[in-house]
């Protein structure tokens, strides 16, 4: 995938399917120290030792853990071409942290994308939870919580699709004033 | 600034009117997000579909997502459900033919016919 927000979008997709309720998005990346880093964390119903140990491996991912497929090796795979890797951390019932880190200058590193679209696409496609989106950089930071938008829901009275351009203008902004994704 | 539970109060009046509108849509719009859907460019289909039932201000209408359906070389997928009726499922689905979906099946009550996959 060309960008990290798709693969983000992908790992998330993973969190909503296994019936998470609140979901945290952290990236931290940082020029001076050459890190670029996705942290996913999710509430859902986690995943045993033994599956955290293949759910990288396409070719051992069976039928029935299918929903996993090829999302989390594809990204394991780009984030070791990053000079990086993919860590796991789950439990049955308490949920799953996935955490990549990459070296920021990497020329095989995909940019950061369109965070905005993928963000926003989650909340309204999946109102039932609870996003929360951190981003940091060398020059600041900025948190997008998906009570925002629905706070504006009730203040407004408004659909869910009228405050997707507002919302997205927003996430730009923000990521523009503390240099993301540069 | 709000307070912890006057954020609770909008958590909670968003879950009714979420529940409310989902009681009352007509159509259901299902985007496959899976790792195959995603590579295909289903975040730009949804994100077409999302802004055409803005600009027509269509409210009776729910749009979500879920993972592989199983038909990854027909990505992009999307569904479209209907109480009553067949689900119809369109495949290769670009931002074009998204909007067309919108304007046609779900502003026009026609079907693309064109580019179904699937009925069931």
């Amino acid at each position: 995938m060309r960008e990290l927000s798709l693969h983000i979008l992908d790992v998330v997709t993973n969190s909503i399917e296994a019936a998470a309720t609140r979901i945290i998005v952290f990236i931290e990346e940082s020029i001076k120290h050459n890190y670029f880093r996705i942290r996913i964390r999710d509430d859902g119903r986690g995943m045993s030792e033994e599956m955290v140990k293949t759910v990288t491996d396409p070719f051992v991912t069976t039928r029935r853990t299918r929903k996993v497929g090829m999302g989390l090796p594809l990204l394991k795979q780009l984030a070791e071409a990053c000079n990086g890797n993919l860590t796991i951390t789950s439990a049955i019932g308490k949920g799953s942290e996935i955490c990549v880190t990459m070296q920021h200058d990497h020329w095989n590193r995909p940019p950061l994308g369109d965070m905005a679209e993928t963000v926003v696409n989650l909340i309204v496609g999946a109102p039932d939870i609870h996003f929360l989106y951190r981003h940091s950089t060398d020059a600041g930071h900025f948190t997008f919580d998906s009570i925002w938008f629905q706070a504006r829901m009730a203040e407004r009275n408004c659909t869910p699709y009228q405050l997707i351009g507002p919302a997205k203008e927003m996430i730009k902004q923000q990521l523009l004033q503390i240099e993301a994704g540069s | 600034m709000k307070t912890l539970s006057d954020l609770r109060a909008i958590k909670e009046k968003a879950r009714k009117e979420m529940a409310a509108r989902e009681q009352s849509a007509k159509y259901r719009v299902v985007v496959a997000m899976g790792t195959c859907g995603i590579a295909a460019g289903a975040r730009a289909v949804m994100s077409a579909i999302l802004d055409e039932i803005n600009k027509r201000n269509i409210a009776d209408t729910i749009v979500t997502q879920t993972g592989c359906l199983g038909y990854c070389d027909q990505e992009p997928l999307v569904q479209v459900a209907q109480a009553d009726k067949e689900t119809i499922t369109y495949g290769k689905v670009t931002p074009e033919i998204a909007r067309r979906i919108v304007v046609d099946h779900i502003a026009g009550d026609r079907i693309v016919s064109d580019h179904v996959f699937m009925q069931t």
